[in-house]
């Protein structure tokens, strides 16, 4: 499947390589676009040193090491959550012609590494954040784990949205509530957010986990809402956990088209 | 090679109360051996796209059985498609902003074709179809008869026992028309490839085909062959007019 | 059956208030979508309530807003998404010059223009209902939002609203044309986006702009879409002279507007299918 995917993937560099203009161009896009995000965070911290007690280098870590998850699930997989296109298309019936499990090949179409744009921009805030904050070995080991669980929550939840659209297939833009709306949330400190929408992401869905939990490690901050120490530990726990439910979600979701039709 | 075992299709239709049920095929059976060439016609609306989708496997059946190259559609989706080709007339099955070339190295990399053997078929396929003018064109450029060329080319480049064409014809002209049919005729004549084609161009059926199927609301109301079909209206002339008396006849399902 | 009209500005008049009709009519068969967008907006429209909390709980009283001015604020500029047409969008045109058929269009005997504006008032309307209250109830049952007593901050709203739309309208009229000029759209679609989202208040309301930032944002055309409407509401700004600048800009937009179909009709770029 990682081969399949991969020379998928290749294929279609190949493909749009053969006009960089607009790869450039929409790199660049990307990387403007999500400078908008950045301009906020600067914008606000020119008005107040802290903002729900963490200070500007700190804010910029969580959105870095978030962003960085976001940009790289959304480019390997979020194509995930155009299922409503392809379904009104009838290109996922297509799809569903060839020997190849439907959701590789919905990751794959039109691959392109115009999202590197929103990765790059992530990891510029990343580093600037990095070497403000002088953190200590002992914590830093996190980053590269929180990074790569965060990439897979969030390609859980893209996953989760695409197969929401097999029942919503008229209302796709709901999906974009969870998967946008996880990428921006996770952007702030978590205690930004009322309580209750706190525990509502760390309990049910578990996007506390891409950056905020373990973040509270790295930064050595206290948990505002008071939960037990070991939390900033879990994200591969919830990361496999949502995983599980995702790809439950999928199957579920193919085996009603198939069985009832579009 | 292909087995549909009393084979039943409904969906309900509308919301809340004014649910229907609308039966799109009921007690469909019938029986294509290897090597064969079936002609499938129908109304539209008679239920022939939904048969193609079933024993394609995109639809499961909520009633009896399908057997396609000794594989059920509905539990077997990827080592099916391995074994069967399917060529969509009224949408490709191509990539629409990608140069030809690059959907037949996307299909290869789909169905793990070895190189060498690609690379073979590809330029045996591209001489008989005429493809190589048109090969780095993209494919939303391409004209009708361009494009159906492509899909049948990636229908076929993985060398599948089955062939299963849904109005293939349709839209082509004289030309392009004439040199699709004669292309099957020899693939399932010198390759022995099984071919069933949906069509309404009755001319594909006088052509190709030496049985044919006829399906009306859901149900198969002719199978047989060419004489046999002619037979059936034995005052009429043509072949059109042959057919438009089953499908208005109000004939009873076998 | 009905009189015919007795002056063709009667006439004309009727023929734009019947296509704005259809615009409404068309876009309510996407009602769905319509509710989607709705709760994809109240989603946001919270997430940004929680962080404008913050800020205002660590600067109160920041670019002359309380709390529930700021949280309010959040809420109106949700709720313009939709109407607005912030992320772009709303218009038929655009796919239309991509095809080619704008030439069919640019043959009527009726202004392609006023056409498009009449329509996109019909659209405006049907997502204010079905996009726009939703998200704000919500926000008001949520965290508590200011509901003006004055009847004349209604009203002087209303005509913002309205002159809002018409400025989304003449801006996203001139990005759609450009495509006549401009072989591939996604880099003017992207760029107006960048533009409208972040100068419009979308992103943080206009007044924390620090120096010449929040002077050039000021300026603008795209803060009539959402930061002088919604301002009206919250009573922040003189009447007269946010309805004269949202005015102003309506009218060199459409003015441009005008041209730039002239000059499309002498000229088309046919792209083909």
């Amino acid at each position: 499947m990682i081969r399949t995917y991969l020379l998928l993937a290749w294929t279609w560099l190949r493909a749009s390589a053969q006009y960089p203009g607009p790869m450039i161009t929409m790199a660049i896009g990307s990387f403007t676009v999500n400078a908008l995000d950045v301009a906020a965070i600067w914008v606000i911290f020119e008005h107040t040193r802290s903002l729900a007690g963490f200070g500007l280098a700190e804010v910029m870590f969580l959105y870095g090491t978030a962003g960085l998850s976001f940009a790289l699930s959304d480019m390997l997989f979020g194509n995930v959550d155009r299922l409503s296109q392809h379904i009104k298309a009838g290109t996922f019936d297509t799809m569903l012609i060839r020997p190849v499990s439907a959701f590789v090949q919905m990751a794959v179409d039109r691959f392109g590494v115009h999202r590197l744009g929103r990765a790059a921009q992530a990891t510029v805030v990343l580093a600037i954040a990095l070497s403000r904050l002088d953190l200590p070995w002992s914590r830093v080991w996190m980053i590269p784990l929180m990074v790569l669980c965060g990439i897979v929550i969030f390609t859980a939840i893209f996953t989760l949205g695409g197969a929401l659209q097999f029942l919503l297939t008229d209302a796709p833009e709901v999906a974009n509530a969870f998967t946008y709306g996880g990428g921006t949330l996770t952007q702030y400190p978590l205690s930004v957010y009322g309580d209750e929408l706190v525990r509502g992401v760390t309990f049910v869905v578990p996007l506390a986990f891409v950056n905020w939990q373990p973040g509270l490690f790295v930064l050595d901050r206290p948990d505002p809402i008071g939960l037990p120490y070991w939390f900033r530990f879990a994200g591969p726990l919830a990361a496999l956990g949502l995983t599980a439910v995702a790809v439950l979600a999928w199957r579920a979701g193919i085996r009603r088209y198939r069985s009832t039709g579009s | 090679m292909i087995e549909v075992d009393r084979v039943g299709r409904s969906f309900t239709v509308g919301r809340r109360r004014a649910r229907t049920t609308v039966h799109a095929v009921r007690d469909l059976s019938f029986t294509v051996e290897a090597g064969e060439f079936v002609g499938y016609l129908g109304p539209n609306g008679a239920g022939k796209s939904t048969t193609i989708k079933m024993l394609t496997g995109i639809l499961a059946p909520t009633s009896g059985r399908i057997q396609v190259a000794g594989l059920d559609p509905t539990r077997r989706r990827t080592a099916l498609a391995r074994r069967i080709g399917v060529v969509f007339g009224q949408r490709t099955t191509l990539w629409w902003d990608l140069p030809l070339r690059d959907s037949f190295t996307l299909v290869r990399h789909l169905y793990k074709v070895d190189r060498v053997v690609f690379h073979r078929r590809l330029e045996e396929l591209s001489d008989l179809l005429g493809l190589a003018e048109f090969m780095n064109t993209p494919v939303r450029q391409l004209s009708l008869g361009q494009r159906m060329r492509g899909d049948i080319t990636a229908a076929l480049l993985h060398d599948p026992a089955v062939l299963v064409l849904d109005e293939p014809t349709i839209g082509l002209d004289v030309v392009s028309k004439a040199a699709m049919r004669e292309f099957l005729r020899l693939l399932n004549a010198d390759r022995g490839t099984t071919v069933l084609l949906t069509t309404h161009d009755l001319g594909d059926i006088e052509k190709l085909c030496r049985r044919v199927m006829v399906i009306d609301h859901g149900s198969l109301t002719f199978d047989g062959t060419l004489d046999d079909l002619r037979a059936t209206a034995p005052g009429e002339d043509s072949i059109e007019d042959v057919v438009a008396r089953l499908y208005t006849g109000g004939s009873t399902p076998l | 059956m009905r009189k015919s009209p007795q002056h063709p500005q009667e006439a004309v008049f009727l023929l734009y208030a019947r296509i704005a009709g259809y615009g409404f009519r068309r876009h309510s068969a996407y009602r769905a979508a319509a509710l989607a967008g709705a709760f994809t907006n109240t989603v946001f429209g919270v997430l940004r309530a929680y962080i404008l909390i913050a800020l205002w709980e660590a600067r109160p009283g920041l670019g002359g807003y309380d709390i529930t001015d700021a949280v309010t604020f959040c809420f109106l500029s949700q709720a313009f998404i939709g109407p607005m047409q912030v992320f772009g969008g709303g218009l038929e045109l655009s796919g239309r010059v991509r095809t080619g058929n704008i030439a069919v269009d640019l043959l009527r005997p009726a202004s392609l223009q006023l056409w498009s504006l009449a329509d996109d008032l019909g659209r405006a309307a049907y997502l204010f209902l079905l996009r726009s209250l939703p998200p704000t109830a919500i926000g008001a049952a949520l965290f508590g939002i200011i509901v003006p007593a004055d009847p004349m901050t209604w009203i002087s709203f209303t005509a913002g609203f309205a002159l809002g739309v018409i400025v989304s309208f003449g801006w996203r009229y001139l990005v759609a044309l450009s495509a006549c000029w401009v072989v591939d759209d996604r880099g003017t679609q992207s760029l107006s986006l960048v533009m409208t989202f972040f100068f419009s208040g979308m992103v943080l309301p206009l007044h924390l702009f620090p120096g010449w930032l929040g002077a050039l944002a000021e300026v603008l055309p795209w803060s009539a879409m959402v930061q002088v409407p919604a301002d009206l509401y919250l009573g922040k700004r003189d009447v007269l002279d946010a309805l004269g600048f949202q005015a102003a800009w309506a009218a060199a937009l459409l003015a441009l507007g005008a041209l730039v179909t002239l000059a499309a009709r002498r000229k088309v770029v046919i792209q083909g299918g």
